[in-house]
């Protein structure tokens, strides 16, 4: 027997590893799906709707199908009889049949030698549309006698909560009306994949995606096989931030590469990017708050209405979330919330960052500052009195357990250091390089917002993870190979599996094997929810691991601490673990229920300078804190932090796919504005460690509370230094100069008193 | 189709080009670098920046017809010998990398910024490196992987 002598394993949690793929990336040598190559590969292209509601009187592809290199041209007549896909519902097409439901919806495939061809085949198929009218205001399009987008009524779900006295009265009341624009996800990769046809009929998927087992469960009766024909594999991920939780290719490849007998490649441009996968959804929020002259919190009534496009999507759980969580982490007996999401002929919206959770806090932390401005209170001390502790309840019911620390948060943003007083430079002020001001119009604003949100899956869904643990020897020693479904999109998951398998398993090398899924599913990478789920499940596989070592080292007669762990791996020990949190509850008729898993809560504060005379921002600072439980990987959370206030940004002041008319105007990196280096400010990112009881390690999940509450504190940061109501995001130059001759959508603005049934809104 | 030579990282390449085809095309679709990303097909983004005769460039706006027997450096060529460039490693290190489809883009347009200026300020940093976009990081954690491979390459 061999004695080990104790070495420190180095990358464990706690500590801020770099990331396995950092190397091959910052080379040029990760290969993403969009880089994915066969030397006999097909290019596969897809016809979309110019309409956004239309009939379809015929499809002719002979002339398509004629051209030289062109080897498949694909509609709905060729995909089996009834196949529907989507998220929660099944009720998309793969190809349309009879009806076009929104501008962009697939119509045909083709594949062809190359791209070239394959898109001269497309504009050789010659469609016959019928146009029809199309309903493109999500409000209106819950009236009765709307026109109807989906056969069975255009509201896709809808939630209800009451809590408490639904008609609870106060002294001081405020409400408000306000409006969220369309964001859009922007990964940067493209959507792209491979579809590769097998010797047994079957196909492989080689495909950028946040949920493999999801997409093959949509895929495999799409396409007419049985799943296990059917094999996904991961490649590699240029980003999802939500996008990527719906099938957009994946369907489409695959039929291509099944007609054709060879490889098939799809990657999307940009703007059919724009076109081919989901977007956040727009909101309309009505709400009024009650509350006593000190600001303590009396009631909450709020109406949301949810545009869900031509598509349910993840709507149903979007709808919830917004509803769940419409009063914001405060202490509130009285609540009335109705969220609806409506069918429309817009695009169809769906997983976002943030989910739901996002567009209430825009809504109810303008609330909060108007209810402070009521009471002569101030922003910080509003949140401080009304905030949630450990063992409130929410809206729904719930109590929140594992530290809910609402006054720390705002207190210790409160307390960040503030910038210095602006530059006279005009590279610094409003505007930047185009040299617009010298500072003389220019306004400082601060402003403050808090944001809570749920982690992992809720309301009853089986959610779970599996991995698989291995631990052998090789000629450099022990190692230790973790396997799991779970989609690495570039949040850093296999350096947090790295990280938990070296500190549970006390051996510094951890190799990671391709995600697909020959092994059980991992769920999806959404929710904030896999250092929670996968992290647990690799956790747990690796203690079950770990025990088995301790029994072959004590049939030696020794221990783990003592013996050279090599000795015990004659055989490799393999064990595979499924993992789940707790069971949640299904949603209640008034949504009072012990729906979430935990929640995730964060503060932040924003320093703007506003130039009003261009109406021009420069966010200065952002100060943020986070409660994150425990950070597996401190520098990997920061980068989850700064990534998401940076998109909480782009969504307070730059971006929005505009829709009009159901036709989607700035489809391009050239109109639909990102934050770039010069938009980004510095950022005080103060972590704060709570750690939830049931959580490994306590680790709470990081990913969407930056995108959450950065939003409403830069546009609170704005009105403070403008005077503006500014009750719409994006805010627009014209907003702060007072000249929007419409604040609200083209389509018209309604009246709707906050909680009643939006089907009740009138216009105004 | 047309013939085209270039000199890529160095070697002399030839291929044939279809009429109105862009360097990143032929880079990545004929001549197998597909380091050089394409993320929006309109010099919005960056990430297919290369350096043509060292100048920086992004390689989607430039025809393949406009390289003819130029001297193009792609993200493949920073690594000399297999060791990261400096700016690689700060990447790495500084947690620069999330996703990573900007990443190759990026370490291009901030080694043609450190070649021309070896002790930029931040916001010379940042007015070099507003041609490319990152959905991930927000940013800071490249600032200071500049900051640190600036420091790494002349303060020695």
């Amino acid at each position: 027997m061999t004695l080990s002598i104790p070495t420190r394993v180095r990358g464990v949690i706690g500590e801020s590893t770099p990331r396995p793929d950092g190397v091959p990336k910052v080379k040029g040598e990760f290969a993403y799906a969009s880089d994915l190559w066969r030397d006999d590969m097909l290019h596969g292209a897809t016809l979309r709707s110019p309409h956004p509601h239309a009939r379809i009187l015929g499809i002719d592809t002979s002339r398509a199908r004629g051209m030289a290199g062109v080897h498949a041209v694909v509609t709905s007549e060729d995909v089996p009889a009834g196949a529907r896909f989507g998220l929660m519902k099944r009720d998309q097409p793969p190809l349309a049949t009879d009806r076009v439901r929104y501008a962009g919806e697939a119509v045909a495939i083709v594949a062809a030698d190359d791209i070239e061809r394959a898109r001269e085949a497309l504009r050789a198929i010659r469609v016959e549309y019928e146009p029809l009218p199309a309903v493109t205001d999500p409000i209106a399009a819950l009236a009765p006698d709307a026109l109807l987008v989906q056969d069975d009524g255009n509201v896709i779900d809808e939630v209800q909560v009451l809590h408490g006295d639904a008609r609870a009265v106060a002294p001081v009341v405020v409400s408000g009306e306000y409006e969220v624009g369309m964001q859009d996800q922007a990964a940067l990769g493209p959507e792209a994949g491979l579809a590769v046809p097998d010797d047994d009929g079957g196909v492989t998927l080689h495909i950028a995606t946040q949920w493999l087992h999801e997409d093959l469960g949509q895929i495999a009766p799409c396409i007419g096989l049985p799943m296990e024909k059917v094999r996904l594999v991961l490649a590699g991920v240029g980003g999802a931030f939500g996008a990527r939780e719906d099938v957009t290719l994946q369907i489409h490849a695959c039929l291509l590469a099944l007609r054709t007998g060879r490889a098939v490649r799809m990657t999307y441009g940009r703007e059919e990017s724009f076109y081919g996968h989901v977007h956040r959804h727009p909101a309309r929020l009505f709400y009024e708050h009650g509350a006593r002259p000190d600001g303590t919190l009396v009631y909450v009534r709020a109406t949301i209405v949810l545009d869900g496009g031509a598509y349910a999507s993840s709507s149903p759980a979007v709808v919830a979330n917004a509803g769940c969580f419409a009063a914001g982490p405060y202490r509130v007996d009285n609540a009335l919330v109705r969220c609806v999401g409506a069918y429309t002929n817009n695009p169809p919206t769906g997983a976002m960052r943030g989910f739901g959770a996002v567009q209430s806090c825009f809504a109810y932390e303008a609330q909060m500052d108007r209810l402070a401005a009521a009471c002569g209170i101030d922003p910080v001390e509003i949140r401080d009195r009304n905030g949630l502790v450990e063992g409130d309840r929410v809206i729904t019911g719930q109590p929140l357990i594992g530290s809910a620390p609402v006054a720390e948060l705002v207190e210790r943003v409160a307390a960040a250091p503030l910038p210095a007083h602006r530059s006279s430079d005009p590279l610094e002020l409003p505007g930047g390089a185009g040299n617009l001001t010298h500072g003389e119009d220019v306004m400082r604003g601060i402003g403050y917002a808090v944001g809570f949100k749920n982690v992992c899956y809720s309301q009853g869904f089986d959610d779970f993870a599996t991995a698989r643990v291995r631990v052998l020897r090789d000629e450099d020693g022990p190692l230790v190979r973790v396997h799991t479904a779970a989609a690495e999109v570039g949040q850093g998951l296999v350096t947090v599996c790295q990280q938990i398998a070296r500190t549970e398993l006390g051996i510094e090398r951890v190799e990671l094997d391709r995600a697909d899924t020959s092994i059980g599913s991992a769920g999806s990478s959404s929710a904030s929810r896999q250092t929670w789920m996968t992290g647990g499940a690799v956790q747990a596989a690796c203690r079950e691991a770990k025990a088995e070592l301790e029994t072959r080292a004590a049939g030696r007669g020794a221990t783990l601490a003592i013996i050279d762990v090599e000795e015990l791996l004659g055989t490799p020990v393999d064990r595979t673990v499924t993992h789940r949190h707790r069971p949640t509850e299904e949603r209640t008729t008034h949504m009072q229920d012990d729906g979430h898993v935990a929640f995730l809560l964060a503060a932040h504060r924003a320093v703007v300078d506003v130039d009003t005379g261009t109406g021009l921002v420069k966010v200065v600072q952002i100060a943020t804190a986070q409660d994150v439980g425990k950070a597996i990987n401190p520098l990997a959370v920061i980068g989850q932090i700064e990534g998401g206030i940076a998109q909480g940004l782009g969504l307070a002041v730059m971006e929005e796919l505009i829709v009009r008319d159901g036709l989607v105007r700035n489809a391009s990196f050239t109109d639909y504005l990102l934050p770039t280096i010069l938009d980004m400010p510095p950022v005080i990112a103060d972590l704060v460690e709570h750690p939830h009881p049931d959580a490994p390690y306590g680790a709470k999940g990081v990913g969407e509370p930056p995108a959450i509450s950065s939003t409403p504190a830069i546009v609170a940061a704005i009105r403070s230094a403008t005077g503006r109501d500014l009750p719409r995001v994006p805010v627009r130059p014209d907003d702060i100069l007072g000249l929007s001759t419409q604040s609200g959508p083209p389509a018209g603005r309604w009246r709707i008193i906050p909680g009643e049934d939006p089907r009740k809104a009138v216009r105004a | 189709m047309n013939g085209l030579r270039l000199f890529v990282n160095g070697v002399e390449r030839r291929t044939e080009v279809r009429g109105g085809e862009s360097l990143m095309t032929v880079l990545r679709e004929r001549l197998s670098l597909p380091g050089s990303k394409n993320a929006c097909e309109q010099g919005e983004c960056g990430s297919c920046s290369v350096l043509i005769e060292g100048a920086l460039l992004c390689s989607c706006l430039v025809l393949a017809e406009a390289a003819r027997d130029r001297d193009v450096r792609t993200v493949e060529s920073l690594a000399a010998g297999g060791e990261l460039h400096p700016l690689q490693r700060a990447f790495v290190e500084a947690g620069a990398v999330q996703c990573g489809f900007c990443t190759p883009g990026l370490v291009v347009a901030a080694a043609a910024l450190l070649r021309d200026n070896p002790e930029p300020t931040e916001l010379e940093v940042r007015e070099a490196l507003s041609g490319n976009l990152c959905r991930c990081t927000g940013y800071g954690t490249i600032l200071e992987a500049v900051r640190r491979a600036a420091r790494e390459m002349y303060t020695r």
